[in-house]
């Protein structure tokens, strides 16, 4: 996995709430056997018009926007399906981070497998990088995994948590099923006593 | 003394394969379930490392998304070549790695989630996970049963855990009896109407009640599989003889001395006297109306007595969001929602696929004519479902009123496969998700119960089912 360390990039606002996997990646597109490819798909139906041209209202197609590295999303991002090709679209496009005041469980935990960072913050937070984001692309926002530090282009810092976990992997690009089998005695040990204690399982 | 614990809680305890200091846990999986879209990426993930399934005895494969629902689907010519990959892939997979798995030719294929508890692979008391989100469904058993992404299906195909942080512990109690024409799916869309689809983040759900107790397990797994569209990790329900009733002989049940035994440990899943739950939400059974949606998104509920709402009702974000949910679903706030014409039914899924679904549908439409030029279809969520209810008499009832009856999948669910909606379709539809394209491209889509699904057949709007019946 590719590892996060710090990103200075731009940020694109998009407050709606319950932004769903749907949105993120309707599923005609979920038809691959491949992991990537699927950035082009990315808001399919918010992007494009059924002819394949471009809608023009839509933030990630607008110039200033184009190439932004992080989102600044509504409430309850990425609700609805377990579908990986979400964040799998999301990276694929070029965005490492996203900034929300919650995020559904499943697609949380997914962005982390694959590169991009989800931040919580309080709503108050949210709308001050909001603000930021719809400046343009002259306000470049920076993200320090790190130090748990937003940066906005006017130097206002913004801490955020994040798991301890999750961080040591991210920051180092590790792939969490060498890590699990490490443990693959503990596993085994599990397994022993399960079965002798629910044998039917 | 110990300290009194959840069903959750108890669950949990039982799965702990390693803790770190900091709660991270390696959770062990019991069943895996496995379909066709999400996991072909897992298993070369799998081939590209040189690693194999650790527990193949304990991970079922069964395709459903992409699955033609028409006659003649053994003839790979109805699907499109990118589902006819994945179909392929499954099977492939499947069979090089040794997992349980049961074809589209086998009468025993449906709805994932379907399967699982049919077939007795589903238990009360264990960790249930598949690479879909109404995973949740599992959880009518007392199973801690939740979806997990790709790179998740490739770890516990690898390693047959999870790493997993702890939820919090949230109780939805139902009190009391529902009215009649009120049903499981009206139980479940209330509480999203009530919480938000963002209420339950963080939280596994345990549903208990009267009202709940009271619901068959068909019922009960319809209450669990929408968990999900509340955000919740996972819904629970503690196993209790109607629990047991319907595992016993199924084809993976324990069996003899194993089942006394099983039963003996089922009957200590509950959760403690006085303990602690971070939420609690608490609905009363006999105000449950029957509800639909009238947005896009599943929190959008209202009982059918009701109009369609003006976006300054609500606040915040919400105000925004229910605009656009109105202007996408061609809907006039102020509207009765008993007005509002429908041109197509869609009753199956793994929300209201089971037989118990399909004789409340049955009931309504005995002898009587679906509207004119009503396109309205029956996707039973099994082979198994689908024979019994040609047995019990049901399909034709279905046929000799104009529905089509088909055979089983997911279908116009997420219209993976050839059933979806045209431009500004409407369409009652007992699945589970009223997202903007959900069942296709700018089509609309009203989450009913089956019985309610069953009344707009009849009548081409949305109706209360109460005044057919």
């Amino acid at each position: 996995m590719e590892k996060f360390e710090k990103l200075q990039g731009i940020a694109a606002p998009m407050p709606l709430v319950n932004i769903d996997t749907d949105m993120i990646i309707p599923k005609v597109f979920l038809k691959s056997i491949a992991r990537t490819g699927f950035g082009k798909n990315l808001f399919d139906e918010m992007r494009f018009n059924r002819d394949g041209t471009e809608i023009e209202d839509f933030v990630l197609n607008k110039p200033q926007y184009r190439n932004a590295e992080i989102l600044i999303a509504g409430d309850n991002f990425g609700c609805g399906s377990s579908r990986e090709h979400a964040p799998w679209a999301i990276a694929d496009f070029g965005i490492k981070c996203v900034v929300s005041t919650s995020f559904a469980d499943i697609f949380f935990n997914n962005c982390f497998k694959n590169g991009i960072l989800p931040i919580v913050l309080p709503q108050e937070q949210v709308d001050i990088l909001m603000s930021d984001a719809e400046k343009g692309a002259n306000a470049r926002i920076t993200v320090d995994l790190e130090a748990q530090e937003i940066t906005t282009s006017d130097g206002e810092t913004i801490a955020f948590d994040v798991d301890a976990f999750k961080k040591h992997c991210l920051l180092e690009g590790l792939d969490d099923i060498g890590l699990t089998l490490e443990k693959k005695a503990s596993i085994d040990a599990f397994e022993a006593k399960a079965s002798a204690a629910r044998p039917w399982v | 003394m110990t300290a009194p614990k959840t069903l959750y809680d108890k669950i949990w305890d039982a799965h702990v394969a390693h803790e770190a200091e900091d709660g991270t846990t390696l959770l062990y999986i019991d069943r895996h379930l496995v379909h066709e879209v999400t996991s072909a990426q897992a298993f070369e993930g799998l081939r590209m490392t040189g690693r194999t399934v650790h527990a193949p005895d304990k991970t079922i494969a069964v395709p459903d998304h992409n699955v033609p629902t028409t006659a003649g689907r053994e003839d790979p010519a109805q699907m499109t070549e990118e589902s006819r990959i994945q179909v392929q892939a499954l099977d492939t997979n499947a069979k090089e790695f040794g997992v349980h798995y049961y074809p589209v030719s086998d009468v025993r294929q449906g709805i994932v989630h379907i399967v699982g508890p049919e077939q007795g692979w589903t238990l009360p008391g264990m960790t249930v996970v598949c690479g879909d989100s109404h995973t949740a469904t599992h959880g009518a058993f007392g199973a801690l049963a939740h979806g997990i992404g790709t790179s998740e299906v490739e770890h516990v195909l690898a390693t047959q855990t999870l790493i997993q942080k702890k939820s919090k512990n949230m109780k939805v109690e139902i009190t009391g009896k529902l009215k009649p024409g009120v049903t499981a799916k009206d139980i479940t869309l209330a509480v999203i109407g009530e919480t938000g689809t963002g209420g339950g983040t963080g939280y596994v759900i345990e549903y208990c009640g009267e009202a709940i107790r009271d619901l068959s397990m068909e019922g009960r797994m319809t209450v669990c599989n929408m968990a999900i569209e509340g955000g919740a990790r996972a819904g629970l329900i503690a196993p209790d003889d109607t629990t047991f009733e319907y595992c016993k002989g199924r084809p993976h049940a324990p069996k003899g001395a194993q089942w006394e035994q099983a039963v003996e440990y089922w009957k200590t899943l509950f959760t403690d006297e006085g303990a602690h739950f971070d939420k609690v939400v608490t609905l009363k059974g006999e105000e449950i109306e029957p509800v639909v949606t009238w947005g896009t998104s599943p929190e959008d509920v209202l009982p059918i007595s009701g109009v369609v709402p003006n976006p300054s009702d609500f606040e915040g974000g919400k105000v925004d969001a229910a605009a656009r949910s109105i202007d996408y679903m061609g809907l006039t706030p102020g509207q009765k929602l008993t007005d509002i014409e429908i041109d197509t039914v869609f009753i199956g899924s793994c929300t209201n696929g089971r037989i118990e679904d399909l004789r409340a549908v049955a009931d309504v439409v005995k002898g009587k004519k679906i509207k004119d030029g009503m396109r309205a279809m029956i996707v039973p969520g099994s082979g198994l479902v689908r024979a019994q209810a040609e047995e019990e008499g049901l399909a034709e009832i279905f046929e000799d009123a104009g529905f089509e009856w088909r055979l089983a999948g997911c279908s116009m669910c997420l219209a993976m496969n050839p059933d979806q909606l045209a431009e500004n379709e409407r369409c009652a539809s007992t699945s589970n998700r009223n997202f903007e394209g959900r069942q296709g491209y700018k089509g609309r889509t009203h989450l009913v119960s089956p019985a309610m699904a069953a009344a707009a057949a009849l009548t081409g709007r949305l109706t209360d089912v109460r005044d057919l019946i």
